[in-house]
């Protein structure tokens, strides 16, 4: 058996990571693509606690309960715009928004 | 001395004839013009010989000037017009209003008023019926006084305002009818050319003062036979000529004669008085008065001697083929004004003035007799068209009969002894040194006495040519113009007899009269080693030569040859008579009708009428050049100068347009709209797109790390 080690962590912290980004990138619905960059915010909290259990510092865990505060705030501003959103355009499809074009 | 005293009185009394002309003349009679204006002259008349008794005594045979100077009229005693002269020392410039009589003005005194005062009585019969009356006699009251003015003035001013006043006068006179184009135009003609001399004249004068430090005759005299001055001195040389240039213009010498036939186109007593008698004298008498100074320039004589004897012989040739028989006359007087300038320029200055005298007479004659013919004539001119008047005409006749004697210088009247004083005094003077002159003379002397005959016989004797409106008319002038043309033949006839020469055993008493003012002392050479001039009396030896005796009978012979030749060739002219110099050489004759082109070289040469090809000469020819240099050339500057800055305003419009506008200020502006072209295609307004880019840019970011 394979110990686990802090790159197994990472890994998981990417792939969490990547995911996020493509699901950003690709959904349509609104609500999803906010989920997806909660999920790009967590893949990064696991990766700073990750180094933080590897150096041995609490550093690392502070910033991480730092980032789950900016991204609470953030989700609340978020789907407040969401909701203004919908009130326009009567639709959750992110590629509807296309005003602010050439 | 009572008279002498008041000599100022003499130009006054025409002067006042003038005045009253000037003002009251359009409200008066005919009589009453004819009364005031001729009997001031006949008043000056008196005037001027009891004057000139008073003289006599005054002189007592020496020959002393009588000088009265009135006031001073340019500068003063106090010195305010000083100047610096020639050498350096200062003298004071001064006219005066000052009047000189010697016994030269005092027979030009008494010629002038007399001679005035006939052709005054005359112009009352001949201008009786002519518009202008009291104009024309305003004219010539105003003439008489300035000739007065320039006779008996004492100094070279006063003279020269006296001679600027003939000359208006002339041509106030000559341009009387000045409604015809010709007349106006001879007018200008007259004036103008005689102000070329009177540039001469004024330059003479100064140059005279600059020298020698006054206007006054006296003075100039004193000084120039003091000794001081060398023969041949330069600037008197200068100033000689200078005088003299100014008397070829008064005084009708080649080549500022042109006016004087002209001159033909005023009425006939005008032509009388101004143009024979005196003013063309004026001339004359200014190079006599200034024979001091003439003498100490030999070189001035012997141009005034040989231009003499040039006009002289010039004009006769021109009169010998003039129809209008006032022409002829005109050229008779050009050409015995030459004898008078031969005669002062070989230093016989008493025979050039006896000349003067003689002339005065039968020329005045001649010109009153065919103004006579040409009032029978009914204003007939063209002696092509007269012809057998002798019977009809009889009193003017006989007394122009009497004038052609005089003029072709026949025995015993007038003119022989005074021509043939010229002629012998150019043939012995400077030991013969003028004899070439001689020949010219004589030559002159020839073709006067053909072209006078041919006048007498073309008018008088031949068959008539008359036109039948005409001849009906013929008729005898009356009395006011007979009779001063009897007064003046009998003056023809014996005015010779005052100087009837010490060879045919007289007494010569004109020229002893004369002798004090042209007598030169013995003139001291301070260079160039020339003996001493002895005194000119002495030019004249009490002595006679048998020469002179044999030069007479020449001249008798020329005068007996050209009377045949004419009779000869005009006693028959009938209707179509033919020229003889026609006949025999007809160029030559019409380059003598022409008048040798001189006016029409003059033309050419000074008033540039005429083109030269393309060129035109003379003062036209030069405004023409000043203005094709303005127009060509000073307007070509101004305008190149004007397409230099347009030229150089495109360019800097041009390099403010493209380069600096287009590149400078408007290149970054497009550059940027070029870039900006492309990169707004890449704003879509879509978020997911917006986050692709920035992941993108991010993983870039990363990878520039990791492979670093």
């Amino acid at each position: 058996m394979v110990p686990i080690t802090t790159f197994h962590y990472l890994v998981v912290a990417a792939a969490l990571f990547v995911l996020g980004v493509i699901g950003m990138l690709t959904r349509r619905n609104v609500v999803i693509m906010l989920m997806s960059i909660e999920l790009i915010l967590n893949a990064v909290n696991l990766n700073l606690v990750a180094f933080s259990r590897m150096w041995g510092r609490l550093d690392g865990q502070v910033f991480a309960i730092f980032i789950v505060v900016d991204a609470a705030a953030e989700a609340a501003v978020g789907l407040g715009i969401l909701i203004a959103f919908f009130r326009n355009k009567e639709t959750t499809n992110v590629d509807e928004i296309d005003l602010l074009k050439w | 001395m009572l008279f002498l005293n008041h000599i100022y009185l003499l130009p006054l009394f025409p002067a006042f004839g003038a005045a009253i002309m000037l003002f009251f003349g359009r409200r008066l009679q005919k009589t009453t013009v004819s009364a005031v204006c001729v009997g001031v002259i006949v008043l000056a008349f008196v005037f001027a010989c009891f004057t000139v008794v008073d003289y006599t005594h005054f002189a007592h045979g020496t020959g002393r000037p009588f000088e009265k100077i009135v006031y001073t009229w340019l500068g003063s005693g106090d010195g305010h017009l000083n100047f610096t002269k020639r050498d350096g020392t200062l003298a004071a410039l001064n006219a005066d209003a000052g009047f000189l009589l010697d016994p030269l003005s005092s027979i030009w005194l008494l010629f002038v008023t007399g001679v005035g005062m006939l052709i005054h009585i005359y112009s009352t019969g001949y201008m009786a019926h002519e518009g202008g009356y009291y104009r024309f006699f305003g004219y010539m009251n105003l003439f008489m006084f300035s000739m007065l003015t320039l006779i008996l003035a004492n100094n070279y001013i006063l003279l020269f305002v006296g001679w600027e006043g003939v000359g208006l006068c002339s041509y106030l006179l000559i341009g009387f009818y000045f409604h015809r184009h010709s007349a106006s135009t001879a007018a200008n003609k007259a004036f103008i050319v005689n102000r070329i001399g009177d540039a001469g004249f004024i330059l003479g004068a100064l140059t005279l003062v600059w020298y020698l430090g006054s206007f006054r005759f006296v003075e100039i005299n004193a000084l120039a036979r003091s000794g001081q001055f060398a023969i041949g001195d330069h600037v008197l040389t200068a100033a000689a000529l200078l005088l003299f240039l100014g008397a070829c213009g008064k005084s009708a010498q080649v080549p500022l004669y042109v006016w004087l036939p002209d001159a033909m186109e005023g009425p006939t007593p005008v032509s009388a008085l101004i143009h024979a008698a005196t003013m063309v004298t004026a001339g004359v008498y200014m190079v006599a008065r200034s024979n001091a100074v003439f003498m100490l320039a030999p070189t001035a004589m012997k141009t005034v001697a040989i231009v003499g004897a040039l006009t002289a012989v010039f004009a006769a040739s021109i009169g010998l083929v003039q129809n209008d028989i006032k022409r002829v006359l005109a050229y008779s007087t050009v050409s015995q004004l030459g004898y008078m300038f031969l005669a002062l320029g070989v230093g016989a200055f008493a025979a050039g003035v006896f000349h003067v005298f003689t002339h005065a007479f039968f020329k005045a004659l001649l010109f009153l007799g065919s103004g006579s013919v040409i009032h029978a004539m009914s204003g007939e001119q063209d002696m092509r068209h007269m012809g057998d008047l002798r019977r009809r005409i009889p009193t003017t006749h006989w007394t122009m009969l009497i004038a052609t004697l005089a003029i072709a210088g026949i025995f015993p009247f007038a003119g022989f002894f005074s021509k043939d004083e010229i002629l012998w005094q150019t043939w012995t003077s400077e030991g013969g040194a003028y004899r070439i002159l001689w020949f010219v003379g004589y030559g002159t002397a020839l073709m006067t006495t053909f072209y006078m005959f041919r006048l007498m016989y073309l008018t008088f004797y031949s068959p008539s040519r008359m036109t039948h409106e005409v001849e009906h008319h013929v008729h005898e002038s009356p009395k006011s113009m007979t009779v001063p043309l009897v007064i003046l033949a009998i003056c023809s006839i014996g005015a010779g007899w005052l100087s009837w020469p010490h060879s045919l055993g007289g007494s010569a008493r004109f020229e002893k009269f004369l002798e004090p003012v042209f007598a030169r002392q013995a003139v001291v050479l301070v260079e160039e080693g020339k003996s001493a001039q002895l005194a000119a009396g002495e030019k004249e030896a009490e002595h006679t030569d048998k020469t002179e005796y044999f030069l007479m009978f020449l001249s008798l012979a020329a005068a007996a040859v050209g009377y045949g030749m004419a009779r000869s060739s005009y006693n028959k002219a009938a209707k179509d008579y033919t020229e003889p110099i026609a006949v025999k050489a007809p160029p030559l004759y019409t380059v003598l009708y022409n008048k040798w082109f001189v006016d029409e070289g003059y033309d050419y040469v000074f008033t540039g009428r005429r083109k030269v090809g393309d060129i035109r000469l003379g003062a036209l020819g030069a405004g023409e050049a000043a203005s094709w240099f303005d127009a060509k050339v000073i307007d070509g500057v101004v305008n190149d100068a004007g397409w230099v800055t347009r030229t150089v305003a495109t360019i800097s419009t041009w390099w403010d347009k493209w380069i600096i506008d287009g590149l400078g200020v408007n290149g970054p502006a497009i550059l940027a709209r070029m870039i900006s072209y492309p990169a707004r295609l890449f704003e879509w307004g879509l978020v997911q797109w917006y986050a692709l880019v920035m992941i993108a840019g991010l993983l870039g970011f990363g990878m520039y790390y990791v492979w670093k």
